[in-house]
């Protein structure tokens, strides 16, 4: 006998999830695996250089980097240099302490208050946006020059988010020619740190830029990583910020996300450079950056 | 009828043509050496896929890749090889695959397919570098009938379609695929790759041998993965991501038929094509009378 239409159990699709991090979801094992060979080949088979250089800030980005390059190269090829200013915590050069202990890695610290003060004592009302961003650039003239030096290579640290964000010093952090973790979401970062065995201490603090006390990336922005990175990931697959709202997402967090995003496209990008003739770079003349 | 396939998973120098020739004539010699009958190379094996506006300088007709191929190896034993390759011919420049049969006299070219369907969105910009091909064929070899197809074509079922149907039993389908998804076991492309290749395989009873490229290109990451599918579908080999190697696997023609006989698809699709391509007039219809 057929069982009754109205006793049939009914199995429904899940709703959207305003909450849900499975788009942000990663097999960190297969990202670790091929970062690694991507470090390895930009590094040593197209530039045959052996060495990475690196920015410790004590943060999980370089933390996670650092990680990553030790893979790669092995710990005796990987010099990370902390570059406190006077306004930087003790704590930052605490973590980033612990991960040279842990990885056994070269290491120097270079104090750049002098650096930066040689300029700023002239600019005694620079903002703290202007001081960081001068910090950053002198962080970025050390990390140049010491890969000279050590005929190593520069390595980014910058995360998609904060690239989307322009959450960053344009030609400053963002100046290194190989970046590992550019097209990886803060919280994407934080399960690849999770793996890779970054002490809890740096994964479990709030980011901060390190330059005023009690400051944090999330305050600056006005939404955490957690709900940013929600957005931002579904607003890069195509959906439009109204189709977002629709959906369920804060009207007010959506906006910062969009306005985060449309202001900075110009930081993601070179110079705008005048074009005058058919064969401008960029525009007619085209090869790729590895040609 | 059974013979070797190989695919030669290899990762080109960017752009220089003479030194991957030079490893792909060695690779050849090694397939020999494996007593290998078909070597199937992967997509742009020649150059590297990523050339912009240098596929200009790197293009080669079908007639000087034969000759350069004759300069750098004649096989000791009959061989034939499916290179993938950026070709000139007329003015135009093609993303083309060419089917070679090597002896010791040098190589011949059999057939030569231009990839019919140009991917050009996201990372992708083919269609403005390079020029459509316009048909999709099947050809005879001393294996028996074949196809080959390039990477976007294995993406639409039409293409595996039109080539079954033209008589193909062996689909030789070369690729380069940028490793993009991490949140599974493997690559979303690598995964999206095994369901196409099994179902083009299975719908249609075929031998699949697929050659996938690997190597990084300015932060993209090839995904390797070849395999080679039977006419039931089932993957009989399959390489690792990433690394080079060669895959080798037996191809026995007669279970082309033993498929067909358990799952006549194909013969189904034959007896209903007349209907079928009705359908495709009548949609070619709206659409042309829609512009």
């Amino acid at each position: 006998m057929s069982t009754e239409i109205n006793a049939l159990p009914i199995y429904r699709a899940k709703a959207f999830d305003t909450e849900s991090d499975l788009d942000l979801r990663i097999n960190p094992v297969l990202i670790t695996d091929f970062l690694v060979k991507f470090l390895r080949d930009e590094c040593i088979r197209r530039r045959g250089i052996e060495k990475a250089v690196l920015g410790l800030s004590g943060g999980v980005d370089s933390a996670v980097a650092t990680y990553l390059c030790t893979k790669a190269f092995g710990p005796k090829n990987v010099t990370v240099f902390r570059m406190p200013y006077k306004l930087s915590s003790v704590e930052s050069l605490t973590h980033a302490q612990a991960v040279i202990d842990d990885l056994g890695i070269e290491s120097r610290t270079i104090d750049i208050t002098d650096m930066a003060d040689g300029y700023l004592q002239m600019e005694p009302d620079a903002s703290p946006t202007r001081i960081g961003n001068v910090c950053a650039r002198c962080r970025m003239i050390v990390l140049f020059d010491q890969s000279a030096k050590l005929r190593a290579l520069p390595i980014g640290t910058g995360n998609k988010t904060e690239r989307m964000f322009g959450y960053f010093t344009w030609h400053a952090d963002d100046a290194p020619p190989i970046n590992p973790l550019g097209d990886l979401y803060k919280m994407q970062v934080y399960q690849l740190a999770r793996h890779l065995g970054v002490p809890d201490a740096i994964v479990d603090k709030p980011p901060t830029a390190d330059l005023v006390q009690g400051q944090t990336d999330e305050g600056d922005f006005g939404i955490t990583y957690q709900k940013a990175d929600r957005i931002l990931a579904r607003l890069l697959n195509g959906y439009s910020p109204a189709k977002l709202i629709e959906l369920g997402f804060d009207k007010n967090e959506v906006q910062i996300v969009v306005k985060r995003v449309d202001s900075t496209h110009w930081k993601r990008r070179l110079p705008t450079v005048a074009m005058i003739s058919s064969s401008a770079i960029g525009e007619f003349y085209l090869r790729p950056v590895d040609y | 009828m059974k013979f070797t396939a190989a695919a030669v998973q290899i990762a080109p120098i960017k752009a220089d043509v003479s030194a991957n020739l030079t490893r792909i004539g060695q690779a050849i010699q090694r397939c020999c050496e494996e007593r290998v009958d078909l070597a199937l190379f992967p997509e742009t094996a020649l150059t590297g896929y990523f050339l912009e506006g240098g596929v200009v300088d790197a293009a080669v007709s079908t007639l000087e890749l034969a000759a350069m191929l004759d300069t750098t190896y004649k096989p000791d034993r009959p061989i034939d090889v499916v290179l993938g390759f950026y070709e000139r011919s007329d003015g135009n420049i093609y993303n083309s695959a060419c089917h070679f049969s090597g002896t010791s006299e040098g190589w011949k070219v059999v057939h030569t397919h231009r990839k019919f369907f140009l991917p050009t969105y996201g990372v992708f910009d083919e269609e403005r570098f390079v020029a459509r091909g316009r048909d999709i064929s099947a050809y005879e070899t001393r294996f028996g009938r074949f196809a080959m197809l390039i990477c976007e074509d294995v993406w639409h079922s039409v293409s595996a379609t039109i080539a079954a149907l033209k008589g193909a039993q062996v689909i030789c389908a070369i690729s380069a695929s940028p490793a993009r998804g991490f949140s599974g076991d493997t690559y979303d492309n690598l995964d999206h790759y095994r369901r196409l290749l099994r179902a083009i395989a299975e719908e249609h009873g075929v031998w699949v041998v697929n050659s996938m490229l690997v190597g990084f290109e300015g932060g993209k990451g090839f995904s390797g993965g070849s395999m080679v599918v039977s006419p039931t579908g089932r993957i009989v080999a399959e390489g690792p991501e990433l690394e080079e190697h060669f895959l080798i696997a037996e191809v026995d023609m007669d279970q082309i038929g033993i498929a067909r006989q358990r799952f006549p698809a194909l013969a189904d699709l034959k007896s209903v094509l007349e209907d079928v391509v009705r359908e495709f007039e009548e949609v070619n219809r709206d659409e042309c009378q829609q512009k």
